[in-house]
């Protein structure tokens, strides 16, 4: 009798995969999304795969201006993905990235509506970014209070925040709506300009380009040289041997989601501030939440980050385009990205684990 | 015995993690009406070899025949319906359940179940090999003993007559110990096959009738019991001649390091941990503390350690100068800013004293990464420091970058060892510093222990193993149920002694 009645494969883990090889499964997967995602589009559409192809490419790097728009969004989920991190790295499951901008919104609108002309420009603007980082440290904080506290469950602590901060916003867009009855608040300042960041070299987007590249260094040498970092690293990892060396975790807990608070306050600066120049409860538009994904997929390297926040716009701008311009509806988009998605996240399972199929036993005893 | 025909025949059992090969062609009988230990060092594939056999792990290759048939173990219940059951270190019972609940959980019986006739069945079984257990008893009530009693009866209510137990005396006390055996030899009489995995000689020695021995995944040989000694089986388990006995040199000019006086601690549910708990540790002298495992070891070390809040009492720290300090109240940190130079090693290696996902460098700078000033780290002096300790303490790794959780149990336990005594401790506590670890292992570590007490340092040492801890220490401060039952001298007292003494407060009366 041989070893066939034994289960069909087996998964073990694998060690020692080099960067090359890991690259290359991550490679194979995005093949075979692209080839599932032409299956899929032939079958339900009758469309050429490769037309569709070339048009989400379009869609991402089509015209100059559209490249601009890639950039500002990557910028702006970048920024709100690296203020998540610390909090994961601390397995802090911060997913109030989304209140915590809005807030920020919040914070810089409520300086420009309310002391706009009031103040020379730059104090103005100078208030604004305190305010704003302020605001979304604060709503970091309050989670973080109880959980450092009483050990709150972080995750509903944080979703629940987000909630009262569309509130928040939505109370104050009624306060502030021009003209009244309108539902909404329109340009803040529109002619005088205050509390506009600057535009540098005319170009509208290059300022939070530019800020969020130097965030995304001053992030990877926070976590990866400093005392603090470390100190995250360890109360994530283990919050017994934190207190075991003498670690605060309460502590650590408290500055580390004021930090992630401010960064995402930081996105709703550049956000109000810097390109919508208005506040609604949509500003964050769901970002809070990919940029979960986003960290993750990064698995909270910061550089790498780059990478995953490129390929989720990419894939977002591009599904915009085609359901345009072949006028599909935009939940064929949402599919496509979905599958592509799927795949990509499904290779890191085969990066970590290794399928072995069982050899049917060659000779007998 | 010669001319039995063996009830389960493991035959070219090979079994890989990864690139890791647990098991590589082994060969194993096992007879019933016999005790067979299976021996080996951690990491030599004991457990893995019988995790095949009671269907938690399948065999890459290779086959397993019981009464000369061929059989596919898929799973446990595959395994018991061939009547092997296995009792595994962490017990699996559910603490609000009964005995008898426990004992017919997951049993599939036909009709309502009816607990009565489960109870009755359960004194009988109880009966006929002498447990001691209330069936009706809620497990949260139980000893570990009673927990361990009830993890045996439920492999035998389900009719298994094969038996594997994985290191079954780890939790236990020595008099529990005896009564294991005697059941266990109870068993053995009425016919059944009972494999126990262990590396404790003494017990190999006291218990089995056949001895097989295993070492890097490869069956070394088997024999006899009687036919073999202690020495003989170690040279085998290692591969090499090893020196048996530990050291003890003489306690260096011991004076009062650590006062504890009257030391009472509450869990966080208000259970009390520890009461009235008084002693002085010296300079230069190893403390053993001795008891049962839950005793109170671990609250006193993290007490001492400025982990564990403290109800009453006072721990106070003499220097060389016979300066005091009061320790209570004060967080790991503060302590160390006193000057005081503690060093802990604690039980749970990983989940404390070390972070497993980190290397051994970052692992190094755990406690010494707030020096200085600057906001960045350090990386220079922990990576030297890491180099240091891997070299002298001989660890068994590929580099200091690779996370220790990679590292075997006895290597692991070098980091943090090493680590501690690095930063020139005055005081070192150690909880269950060779639990896990192989014999060669086990004895770097005494070696460094004693190092530390030769050079003045006062030693806590927690243990289980009552032989080692009456070989290694000088003085022996031993706990029940969290008072002190009495303080010996290390040399000359009797392990029956500090064996009833853990059980009863103050033990024996008669030899004091």
């Amino acid at each position: 009798m041989n070893n066939h009645n034994g289960p069909l494969f087996h998964i073990s883990k694998r060690k020692n995969l080099l960067w090359y090889q890991a690259w290359a499964i991550r490679g194979a997967a995005i093949l075979l999304a692209l080839i599932a995602c032409a299956a899929i589009t032939t079958l339900l559409t009758g469309e050429n795969p490769l037309n569709v192809y070339a048009t989400i490419f379009r869609g991402a790097f089509g015209t100059t201006r559209k490249i601009w728009i890639l950039l500002q969004n990557m910028s702006i989920l970048l920024c709100i993905s690296l203020a998540v991190t610390p909090a994961f790295r601390m397995r802090f499951w911060n997913i109030g990235a989304e209140g915590q901008v809005l807030v920020g919104g919040l914070a810089t609108a409520a300086c420009m509506i309310c002391l706009g002309g009031r103040l020379p420009n730059w104090a103005l603007i100078l208030l604004m970014i305190v305010c704003s980082l302020l605001a979304g440290a604060v709503w970091g904080l309050i989670p973080a209070f109880f959980k450092a506290k009483w050990n709150t469950n972080e995750t509903l602590f944080t979703l629940m925040m987000n909630y009262v901060a569309t509130q928040l916003v939505a109370y104050f867009v009624i306060i502030w709506e021009v003209p009244k009855g309108a539902g909404k608040i329109g340009i803040i300042n529109q002619n005088s300009m205050a509390g506009w960041l600057p535009q540098i070299g005319g170009q509208k987007y290059l300022l939070n380009v530019l800020v969020v590249a130097v965030i995304t260094v001053l992030v990877y040498i926070y976590l990866n040289y400093t005392k603090h970092g470390y100190e995250i690293s360890v109360v994530g990892e283990s919050e017994r041997t934190a207190r075991y060396v003498g670690i605060k975790v309460g502590k650590v807990i408290l500055r580390t989601m004021a930090l992630s608070g401010a960064l995402c306050g930081l996105a709703g600066l550049l956000l109000v501030g810097g390109t919508d120049h208005t506040v609604t409860t949509t500003i964050a538009g769901g970002r809070g939440f990919t940029a979960v994904m986003v960290s993750w997929l990064a698995k909270f390297d910061p550089l790498v980050m780059i990478f995953t926040t490129f390929l989720l716009v990419f894939l977002d701008r591009g599904a915009g385009e085609i359901s345009t311009v072949f006028g599909f509806n935009q939940s064929f988009a949402d599919i496509l990205t979905g599958v592509i998605l799927f795949f990509i996240i499904g290779s890191e399972f085969f990066i970590r684990y290794r399928l072995s199929f069982r050899k049917i036993a060659k000779k007998e005893d | 015995m010669e001319s039995k025909t063996p009830v389960v025949q493991m035959r070219n059992i090979t079994k890989a993690f990864g690139s890791v090969v647990a098991n590589e062609g082994v060969w194993l009988d096992i007879y019933k009406g016999e005790i067979l230990a299976l021996l080996g060092e951690n990491g030599s594939g004991k457990t893995t070899l019988m995790n095949m056999l009671s269907g938690i792990y399948f065999p890459d290759e290779g086959q397993i025949f019981i009464n000369s048939e061929e059989v596919v173990i898929r799973s446990p219940k595959d395994a018991f319906d061939h009547g092997i059951g296995m009792i595994h270190q962490h017990f699996k019972l559910v603490d609000v359940l009964t005995a008898a609940e426990n004992i017919v959980l997951g049993l599939k019986e036909p009709g309502r179940l009816d607990l009565a006739a489960v109870s009755k069945k359960v004194r009988a079984l109880c009966d006929a090999y002498g447990f001691d257990v209330d069936p009706d008893q809620k497990i949260y009530d139980m000893s570990v003993s009673q927990k361990q009693t009830v993890e045996i009866i439920k492999v035998l209510y389900r009719g298994a007559d094969i038996l594997i137990l994985d290191e079954p005396t780890a939790v236990l006390t020595p008099q529990e110990t005896e009564k294991l055996f005697t059941v266990l030899r109870n068993m053995r009489d009425d016919g059944k096959a009972i494999v126990i995995i262990t590396h404790k000689m003494n017990e190999v020695e006291a218990l089995s009738d056949r001895v097989a021995v295993l070492r890097h995944g490869h069956f070394i040989g088997d024999m006899p019991t009687a036919e073999t000694d202690a020495h003989e089986m170690t040279n085998m388990l290692v591969g090499h001649p090893v020196e048996l006995s530990i050291e003890r040199p003489d306690p260096v000019d011991p004076k009062p390091r650590i006062e504890v006086k009257n030391l009472t601690v509450r869990s966080i549910d208000g259970i009390l941990k520890l009461e009235d708990v008084s002693f002085t540790a010296n300079s230069g002298e190893i403390l053993g503390i001795a008891g049962i495992s839950g005793s109170g070891q671990k609250e006193l070390l993290e007490a001492i350690a400025g982990l564990q809040p403290v109800e009453s009492g006072s721990i106070c720290y003499v220097n060389d100068a016979g300066q005091r300090e009061e320790l209570l109240g004060k967080d790991p940190l503060s302590i160390a800013e006193l000057g005081v130079a503690l060093s802990f090693v604690p039980e749970d290696r990983l989940g404390m004293g070390l972070v497993g996902n980190m290397d051994i460098s970052a692992n190094m700078m755990l406690r010494s990464f707030r020096r200085g000033k600057s906001l960045f780290l350090n990386r220079r002096a922990p990576q030297k420091l890491a180099e240091q300790v891997v070299s002298e303490l001989d660890v068994n790794t590929p580099g200091i970058s690779t996370p220790v959780r990679r590292l075997s149990g006895g290597n692991v336990q070098k980091v943090l060892v090493g680590r501690e005594i690095a930063s020139a401790p005055t005081v070192l506590l150690t909880a269950y510093a060779v639990r896990g670890l192989d014999i060669n292992s086990s004895y770097t570590i005494y070696d460094l222990i004693n190092k530390q007490k030769m050079s003045g340092v006062a030693v806590i040492y927690v243990g289980e193993d009552l032989d080692v801890l009456l070989e290694l220490s000088d003085r022996i401060l031993v706990l029940c149920g969290g008072k002190v039952s009495g303080i010996v001298e290390g040399r000359g007292v009797k392990k029956r002694d500090v064996g009833m003494m853990m059980t009863r407060l103050g033990g024996a009366k008669a030899d004091e």
